[in-house]
């Protein structure tokens, strides 16, 4: 979980992150349309898109090996896909009985789901690429330059710089929960904790409805926590950002930081 | 020559009635550290909040001479600089330099004049290295010193810090005093830390209940025992 | 199995952020215009609300659904319940503030983490920022109209709104999919749909323990939302036909004719006699399934889009 709360910007004086960031914006998507739009099964011309990311990652002094282990996380959703193997027409590599019926496995199938598995992989990198050579406030001024409305920008920037302020409120109150909980058996295989009366999972009480709803009005106490810390948090923001003038127009002298 | 803060009768009630200010009066002099200090509740940082208009009771507060008023809140706010107590509230911009940047570009200045005024105050809180960090990795300390930069770039006329050493290590805190003592701004600070009322300020209000209790040279004021303990303070 | 991705990636709430590559181009940039034109709609909306407020709360909150998608809590197995928060959010802010804040964190969460693509952003924005956020408000106003003044209203409009603002904006993810040809219509209405309908009972677990709490803490904030439904009665109308065309909808697709391949199966007819048939179908829509159903449903969507964009013009006009 705490992939989510590392950031994605890798420190470097790389011609790759002096490079200005609407130019850097405008390559990523332009990179993942182009890959968009290309046919399925194009080997070559992934392989040449490959190769361009790898380059980019070699020139932004990155290590592969980061650029490879973070693109491969956003491949599960490909699973989603997969079915297009058994239901795309074509010539039948293999036939798979079910019952009464059967399945096949066709090449246009599997031409047209490691396609779609490669194109995702090759955008994901772009996308990858982008955020490690751009530091956040940067991708703010970028996104400025590209006409995107100056308050919807504002509101991304404030969510980002309060992002780890609450996430570690959030991990306080997890924390907290944990310490004040007996720890539940978490699967039916795993044994229960040493003890007395510990519920196991199919004896009823701990996975009951009962429960469960206890369980959600914790975690719904979290939330409402959070959300009324937040709630003021913004009030007093508000009140700091009044203090030094603001008037709800959003002002900015646009300056970079690589 | 005007005060730089004439406060007449101030009286707030919060939504659900309860007083906070009650007839609240006293003015400052250019040029004067005054330390505020009392128990919690007193009504310390609601005070502090009618100083620069983001709170209105009954009574009259000027700045400058100015009446707090709606036409002149910008000039209010570009003269009272409030640094609040969580630094965190207060840098809210992506980088260092948004923040500084923030009130001097607010009131309209050409980005010359932004930029220069930045560089100088994050030079007077000795952070010039900074300008281009990201707020949310830094410590407390530092955090606290830019803050005050933060309201040191719009050149106001006085800083009114909220419990400005809280939350700092012994190093930090004595960088703040020596920070303190340093800047040439009339001041209104409002703190438990006795000791650092001790050595920055000349003059000290005693506040309790909403209301102003004792006004003197701090030498006085911190040293009546009798005093701080009636109104839940200890001497430094 | 339970933990395997389809039942709940911890990277990903609810499985509904779509990466790049898994929507055609043609949708991609479609999704994209009506994303653009609704939360552009949203920005001056809210604005209007919370005035200057508007970027230091919407700011923050979306930082706390950010960081509130880490509170989960375990249903069975290895899997846990997250939010998602969009009902949460309309439900709290109000639909047009609640478009705002999820598209904050949508976009961030793509940018940042690489959770959901950049090129299909508008479509994700789309499912989790627009469908989620107005089914839910749609129910929720519903269900509150009809308990009156009492607190029922309040738990079961929110769960049920929780619930179903998941599971249908789980749909739109699915009718997208299904459209770029990525999945079949026939296999991802129903998988979409049904693993939703489970999560989607984390969400709306979580939703009511967080309404209980801000009844008992703040229950100012719950009434306030209920000030806004007579002036947004039309709006509300406009979403809750926007559900119940998709919540139509995909069964028909689903139990459409499993596509001609099957029944070529059972008759033999695979192979050369299949080929020149499909390759009528112009690939870019669909090869698989009969154009006429797709075409139905697209139509269906512009139709529920229509009749939204119809109620905001009237609402507008008797508001102004």
């Amino acid at each position: 979980m705490h992939i989510h709360f590392v950031d994605p910007y890798q420190t470097g004086q790389s011609p790759v992150h002096r490079l200005n960031p609407r130019a850097k914006l405008v390559l990523a998507l332009g990179f993942i349309l182009v890959t968009a739009a290309m046919p399925l099964g194009a080997w070559p011309v992934y392989v040449l898109l490959f190769s361009l990311t790898i380059a980019t990652a070699v020139l932004a002094e990155l290590r592969l090996g980061f650029l490879l282990r973070r693109s491969a996380l956003a491949l599960p959703f490909v699973l989603a896909a997969v079915t297009v193997i058994f239901t795309t027409p074509g010539t039948a590599w293999l036939k798979l009985p079910l019952g009464s019926w059967a399945i096949s496995v066709t090449g246009a199938g599997v031409v047209r789901f490691l396609s779609i598995a490669i194109k995702s992989w090759l955008s994901v990198q772009a996308a990858i690429l982008l955020a490690a050579t751009t530091p956040f406030p940067d991708l703010l001024v970028a996104m400025r330059a590209v006409k995107i409305p100056r308050l919807l920008v504002a509101i991304f920037g404030l969510m980002w710089r309060y992002l780890f302020v609450l996430a570690d409120e959030a991990l306080r109150l997890l924390r907290a929960r944990e310490a004040r909980s007996a720890k539940l058996p978490t699967s039916p295989l795993t044994p229960p904790p040493q003890g007395r009366g510990m519920p196991l999972p199919w004896q009823g009480r701990g996975w009951g409805l009962g429960s469960l709803l206890w369980r959600g009005q914790v975690a719904g106490g979290m939330v409402g926590n959070l959300f009324l810390r937040s709630l003021e948090r913004g009030e007093r923001i508000y009140a700091a950002m009044a203090a030094r003038g603001y008037d709800g127009e959003v002002r900015t002298l646009d300056t970079l930081q690589t | 020559m005007h005060h730089t803060i004439e406060v007449q009768n101030l009286s707030f009630q919060y939504p659900d009635g309860t007083a906070a200010l009650r007839g609240v009066s006293f003015v400052i002099q250019p040029g004067e550290k005054v330390g505020l200090v009392g128990p919690n509740g007193a009504g310390k940082s609601t005070l502090m909040l009618h100083l620069n208009g983001i709170l209105r009771g009954q009574g009259q507060v000027k700045v400058c001479g100015l009446p707090i008023e709606e036409q002149n809140l910008g000039r209010v706010r570009a003269a009272v600089g409030l640094v609040f107590q969580d630094a965190d509230d207060q840098l809210f911009c992506p980088t260092v330099f948004d923040d500084v940047a923030f009130g001097p570009l607010y009131m309209g200045l050409p980005p010359d004049e932004v930029r220069r005024r930045t560089a100088e105050a994050l030079a007077a809180v000795a952070m010039s290295g900074y300008v281009k960090r990201v707020s949310h990795h830094l410590s407390v300390g530092e955090k606290k010193r830019i803050a005050i930069a933060t309201v040191l770039s719009m050149q106001p006329e006085i800083l009114v810090l909220d419990e400005p050493s809280a939350g700092l290590d012994p190093r930090a805190r004595r960088g703040l005093i020596r920070l303190l003592q340093e800047l040439p701004q009339t001041m209104l600070i409002a703190t438990h830390d006795l000791r650092l009322v001790a050595e920055v300020a000349s003059r000290t209000l005693v506040m309790d209940a909403g209301q102003i209790v004792a006004d003197g040279p701090t030498a006085e004021i911190l040293y009546n025992a009798a005093l701080l303990a009636r109104h839940g303070l200890e001497m430094p | 199995m339970l933990n395997s991705p389809l039942w709940g990636n911890p990277v990903s709430p609810a499985q509904m952020h779509i990466p790049d590559g898994f929507l055609s181009l043609a949708v991609s940039l479609v999704f994209w215009v009506i994303a653009a034109v609704l939360v552009g709609m949203a920005l001056r909306r809210s604005g209007r609300e919370l005035g200057e407020r508007q970027v230091p709360i919407m700011g923050v909150l979306a930082a706390c659904i950010f960081a509130g998608q880490m509170l989960n809590f375990s249903v069975a197995g290895g899997t846990s319940g997250h939010l998602l928060g969009a009902a949460l959010a309309a439900i709290l802010l109000g639909p047009w503030a609640a478009t705002i804040v999820l598209t904050a964190v949508v976009s961030l969460q793509a940018l940042l983490f690489q959770d959901g693509g950049l090129l299909v952003m508008g479509a994700n924005i789309f499912n989790m920022a627009v469908v989620g956020v107005w089914v839910a408000y749609a129910v929720y106003q519903t269900v509150r109209r009809l308990a009156g003044q009492q607190a029922w209203g309040i738990f079961l409009g929110g769960a049920v709104a929780a619930w179903l603002s998941i599971v249908i904006a789980s749909l739109s993810c699915a009718l997208q999919l299904a459209l770029s040809g990525t999945s079949p219509a026939n296999v991802v209405f129903p998988a979409m749909g049904g693993i939703h309908m489970l999560i989607g009972l984390g969400e709306a677990l979580i939703t009511l323990g967080t309404l209980a709490f801000l009844y008992a803490a703040r229950r100012d904030l719950l009434t306030a939302g209920a000030a806004q439904t007579t002036s947004n009665r039309a709006v509300w109308l406009g979403g809750l036909a926007l559900a119940l065309l998709l919540a139509i909808l995909s069964p028909l697709a689903s139990t459409h004719p499993d596509g001609l391949e099957w029944v070529a199966e059972q008759q033999g007819f695979l192979g050369k006699a299949q080929g020149p048939f499909f390759e009528l179908i112009p690939d870019y829509i669909f090869p698989g399934i009969p154009n006429e159903a797709l075409a139905t449903i697209a139509a269906g969507i512009v139709g529920a889009l229509l009749i939204l964009g119809v109620t905001l013009v009237v609402q507008r006009r008797r508001v102004s």
